[in-house]
């Protein structure tokens, strides 16, 4: 962890939903402050409370810093999918006019919210637009939970395949051909699309197409660009999950995922392990009656601890990474001090 | 309230909660509690590899219905094959498959976004109308999701306003919206942010989707446990690390209590109440223990619940 901090230009933090990544990714970035970098932390959906002490109250797209007593810089930036990808519309569109035409478009406007990938594909992009920032030297981000870790390695180039796909090249003939024989059967073709659908989520459709037509490229550019910046040794991946059965049976199929894709996980964070109390027992035999309870309790508490540390060791060998551990808190983390606890399990005191 | 009453409020119920609340367990315990009234079940998962069927000891859920247990039998619902289906009924069997493979899921979701949704809601809600169990359990996507899966057909009526799909919109807000038809029972820990997160999830289901919410099930409790308090003068080189384990065991008590308190504060539902079983695999056994416990807080309940 000492050398992803102090090394890398880009952590992304990753895992299933529900485990504390949000957290993970924040205490990384004031280590990272700590250690004298110019860090920028990218959060996907902090809880209030943590996103106040983040100084992020109000929603934004672009790095706020945060002061604080290190040597370095902290600066964190809430993830906006929309404004992030409207930019990327602004940037690729040949003319002003048709960003516009594609900006106003529902069926645009329904992309952020609900192709598949679109909230990892922006995070990507922040990801990229940030490390080229000059501003920053590290860069950590938090994603979005998701069951398959694919999603970030393929959001780039989701939306290229969905702009290659054999219905939309369809859907794009009338803008290119005159030829009326081709109009007329796609025109049948969606008039029975638009039987099952509605016939105004078939124009939206085809009035988006017909509006990206020339913008492809940049943005399957940009995606390999992506792609090869996530491949880059300069960019660590790590895996934060929870000790408990779903998580870690997510995590490792997420591990396997990243493996296929060509990219090694460079760490394992386990957070919110339960403490063990390791008591020897009575002497011989039970334990005196007024004891039972106390001695209950703590084989209770050693049975979850056990089985916690047994899927840690299984995951850490799957996985092809250390598990750094970190305890269980009594209240959720929602303030710096709480980050630098979280920090010195993962970094030692 | 008697558990046979209690499942016989409404044929659907949808469990929903935010990853890691041990959703899919309070599924399965539902389901053991069900099936030991003599029910038949149907679990529906829509997520894929929820653990459902590991905690029944068995393989992974497919399409196609499988018997997990006598009497819980389980599902799992993709759109792809729910539109084929739905394209297949609507007369378009000849081109519904190369439609799908053409990837037209992708597109009309981006298109509408609610239409996965819809598609396999739509499946939920022929299977309730064609009463295929007498009790069917829908292991919701995680919450924030489950609001939107929720709502996709008051949302999808705003972009869709005629056709087919429209009328399958309406027709399954129809069912949500029927307390004798469906109802949803949400999952949550006694933590801060799950709390804060069911909170919110039960207004947003009452408000925008008007569906019926049963109990809010507590999952992960510490059970009581009394003696814990008594002097350590026998207990010898253990001494420390016993006091250790039961302070512990207080103060996780403690917080637990103070965060069910403000759940009954914040959000007017009663609690069904489940303990932790102190493991991290879930094995069928534990199911069986989780499943009279839920049905001994039932029992516990007033004999008319809900807050509407």
């Amino acid at each position: 962890m000492d050398e992803l901090v102090a090394d890398r230009e880009i952590v992304v933090c990753c895992g299933p939903g529900g485990v504390g990544k949000t957290t993970v990714a924040a205490a990384l970035a004031v280590e990272g402050a700590r250690r004298g970098r110019r860090t920028v932390v990218v959060t996907i959906d902090p809880a209030k409370r943590l996103a106040d002490a983040l100084g992020l109250d109000d929603l934004t797209n672009t790095p706020r810093r945060i002061e604080g007593d290190w040597p370095g810089e902290l600066w964190a930036v809430m993830l906006d999918p929309r404004a992030t990808f409207d930019g990327l519309v602004v940037k690729y569109a040949p003319e002003p006019g048709q960003a516009e035409t594609i900006l106003a478009n529902r069926f645009y406007r329904n992309i952020a919210g609900a192709l598949s990938g679109t909230q990892e594909y922006m995070a990507m992009e922040k990801l990229f637009e940030l490390h080229s920032d000059e501003r920053f030297d590290l860069v950590v981000v938090d994603t979005p939970p998701t069951r398959n870790a694919l999603d970030f390695v393929d959001a780039p180039r989701r939306l290229t395949r969905l702009l290659d796909n054999r219905l939309f090249r369809l859907l794009m003939i009338p803008a290119r051909s005159g030829l009326r024989a081709v109009n007329f059967a796609t025109q049948a073709f969606l008039r029975t699309i638009g039987k099952v659908v509605g016939s105004e989520v078939v124009s939206d459709a085809v009035t988006f197409f017909q509006a990206f037509e020339g913008m492809e490229d940049g943005f399957r550019q940009r995606a390999q660009a992506v792609l090869e910046l996530l491949a880059d040794p300069c960019t660590a991946f790590v895996l934060v999950t929870s000790p408990r059965r779903d998580a870690a049976r997510e995590t490792e199929f997420f591990a396997e995922k990243l493996g296929e894709a060509g990219i090694d996980v460079d760490a394992l964070v386990v957070n919110r392990m339960h403490p063990r109390f390791p008591v020897v027992g009575p002497a011989a035999g039970a334990p005196p009656l007024a004891l039972v309870a106390l001695y209950r309790n703590a084989s209770d508490l050693a049975r979850l601890a056990e089985g916690e540390e047994a899927h840690v060791a299984a995951l850490s060998e799957r996985v092809g990474a250390a598990a750094v551990c970190v305890p269980e808190f009594e209240t959720d983390v929602h303030d710096l001090p709480g980050l630098a606890r979280v920090a010195a399990h993962v970094f030692g005191p | 309230m008697d558990p046979r009453t209690f499942c016989a409020q409404s044929r659907l119920i949808v469990v929903a909660g935010k990853g890691g609340v041990g959703k899919t367990t309070v599924t399965a315990a539902l389901a053991r509690m069900a099936a030991d009234l003599g029910l038949s079940v149907l679990i529906v998962e829509v997520e894929g590899k929820t653990g459902l069927a590991a905690a029944f000891g068995a393989e992974d859920l497919e399409y196609d219905e499988r018997e997990l247990a006598p009497g819980i039998r389980a599902r799992s619902l993709t759109p792809d094959i729910a539109l084929v289906e739905y394209l297949e009924e609507h007369g378009l069997r000849r081109i519904s498959r190369r439609l799908v493979k053409a990837g037209l899921v992708e597109v009309v979701s981006t298109a509408a976004p609610g239409i996965k949704d819809i598609l396999i809601l739509g499946k939920v809600k022929q299977l309730e109308r064609a009463a295929v169990a007498d009790l069917i359990l829908l292991d919701a996507p995680a919450a924030g999701h489950a609001v939107s899966f929720l709502m996709s057909p008051r949302g999808l009526r705003e972009i869709v306003r005629a056709g087919p799909l429209q009328g399958q919109a309406e027709d399954v807000l129809s069912m949500l919206t029927d307390p004798t038809r469906a109802r949803v029972m949400l999952v949550t820990l006694a933590e801060e942010t799950p709390v804060n997160e069911v909170v919110e999830t039960a207004f947003a289901l009452e408000d925008k989707v008007g569906v019926d919410l049963g109990p809010v099930v507590v999952n992960g409790l510490y059970p009581v446990l009394e003696g814990l308090d008594v002097d350590l003068a026998e207990a010898g080189s253990d001494a420390t690390t016993l006091a250790a384990a039961a302070d512990f065991r207080a103060r996780r008590q403690e917080l637990q209590q103070a965060q069910i308190a403000r759940l009954a504060a914040e959000l007017p539902l009663p609690q069904l109440h489940l303990p932790t079983l102190f493991t991290v695999d879930l094995a069928p056994s534990d199911i069986d223990v989780l499943a009279a416990a839920l049905s001994r807080a039932i029992e516990a309940l007033p004999a008319r619940t809900g807050v509407s």
